[in-house]
């Protein structure tokens, strides 16, 4: 038999307030499982208040080769920066 | 170190003009300290001789719970064992964060296993030396974690992604592992007669294995020069023992110990010590399965995947009858 148990990733919300953030793997024969060991393998010093796992092969990610056609537009318009506008010191803070 | 002697399968550093766009590419985004990760295109020999390097990383850390393990039940106090428990434990995660940096490089958790247990894919040396007395525990924490730490904490820059953030995460926890090995030599060593005699047994053994953590001197090495250059290696590996010697011979000498080495000195010109090598004969013995307890370390991790693999196979069968069962309702 011996079917590898899948892969999971695990995301960990470090304080109240913050969002989950991925802090690594690990393999678990069910998502019970991978919460009972991601708790051991990633929270053994208080670094987390709720875990998410998430199957690795059901993750869909952007191909590195898309990294031009994806985030290059974006460089030309600094208009959506706000430092892109001088306001006049007379006008005070905005 | 905990991966010593890993050789590359590159033969030498290309020149630039030898490499092809894709490897030059590559080495301008090493060069530029960019970090590589796991879809990214990289060298076949970068991505083999990771592995190599990550599993065997991996390996160390599994394997190194076990000569700690076996004082767990003999603590000498129940604050000892619950420190040494939680120690053993993070070694425990460390391999985890480990292992999945190396599947990200497609070679499998199974895989890895058989490499560790056919003996394909090596430990390190320094797991292969008995624990004999209560205060090589303290030796342990305070030379192997150590050392284990002048190699790890320059591998937080390495050039993979889920390496370098692997080795961060056990970086955090590794100086709480030194600590209190030290600890415990302090104990031992400011304790009675008897006490101060097993501290200074426990330094004899471990001082030339600890130095053989580090390996062989590959200042000469094209493995090395290759790793380098991919800034999987950040140190030599003679760079990093001096570091460790010139560390560690004052914290001997606060505990009144003496290091088992008749030519040590300290260098005024040079701001090191000067140190005897290892007797590397004796290395080579131990990592070809030589040394005092290479069969039963192998053997200790090879009855726990056979005698683990029936709760393997039952929680997955189980899962996946739990999965068909949702299914079709
Ligand atoms: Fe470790
Ligand atoms: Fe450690």
């Amino acid at each position: 038999m011996s079917t590898e148990w899948p892969l999971w990733e695990v995301f960990i919300r470090g304080q109240h307030g913050m969002s989950h953030r991925h802090v690594g793997s690990l393999h678990a024969p069910d998502a019970e499982m991978a919460i009972k060991n991601a708790r051991d393998v990633y929270t053994r010093r208080n670094e987390g208040v709720s875990i998410w796992v998430v199957k690795a092969a059901d993750i869909a990610a952007s191909s590195p080769s898309d990294k031009g056609p994806l985030y290059e537009p974006s460089q030309s318009k600094v208009y959506r920066h706000p430092t892109f506008f001088d306001i006049p010191d007379d006008v005070g803070a905005m | 170190m905990y991966a010593q002697m890993v050789k590359s399968t590159g033969k030498g550093i290309k020149s630039r003009e030898e490499m092809t766009d894709e490897e030059r590419q590559f080495q301008d985004r090493v060069d530029a300290d960019e970090k590589i990760e796991p879809k990214d295109w990289m060298p076949e020999g970068y991505r083999k001789t990771l592995i190599r390097q990550i599993g065997q990383h991996a390996h160390s850390e599994i394997v190194g719970q076990l000569p700690e393990g076996n004082w767990i039940t003999r603590a000498p106090t129940l604050e000892r064992k619950a420190i040494l428990l939680a120690k053993v434990q993070d070694e425990a995660g460390h391999g985890l964060y480990l292992y999945c940096a190396a599947e990200t490089l497609g070679v499998s958790r199974d895989e890895l296993m058989e490499k560790l247990h056919s003996g394909d894919m090596k430990y390190s040396s320094i797991f292969n030396y008995p624990t004999l007395n209560w205060a090589d525990i303290g030796a342990v924490g305070w030379l192997v974690d150590g050392a284990a730490i002048m190699n790890q904490v320059p591998l937080q820059r390495t050039s993979y992604g889920p390496y370098s953030r692997a080795m961060i995460r056990i970086c955090k926890e590794e100086s709480f592992h030194q600590r209190q090995g030290y600890d415990i030599m302090m104990k031992m060593a400011f304790g009675t007669e008897d006490q101060k005699k097993m501290a200074q047994d426990a330094l004899n053994r471990f001082w030339y294995p600890s130095l053989m953590m580090f390996g062989p001197s590959d200042k000469d090495s094209v493995h090395s020069a290759q790793s380098m250059a991919w800034k999987i290696k950040i140190n030599t590996n003679d760079e990093l023992r001096q570091k460790f010697v010139d560390q560690t011979v004052p914290q001997a000498e606060y505990l009144g110990l003496t290091v088992p080495d008749e030519n040590l000195k300290w260098n005024e010109e040079t701001g090191h010590y000067e140190f005897t090598e290892p007797d590397w004969s004796e290395f080579f013995e131990v990592i070809k399965g030589n040394g005092p307890c290479n069969k039963e370390r192998l053997g200790a991790r090879v009855k726990a995947w056979e005698d683990g693999a029936w709760v393997r196979d039952g929680l997955m069968a189980h899962a996946e009858k739990k999965a068909a069962k949702v299914a079709a309702e």
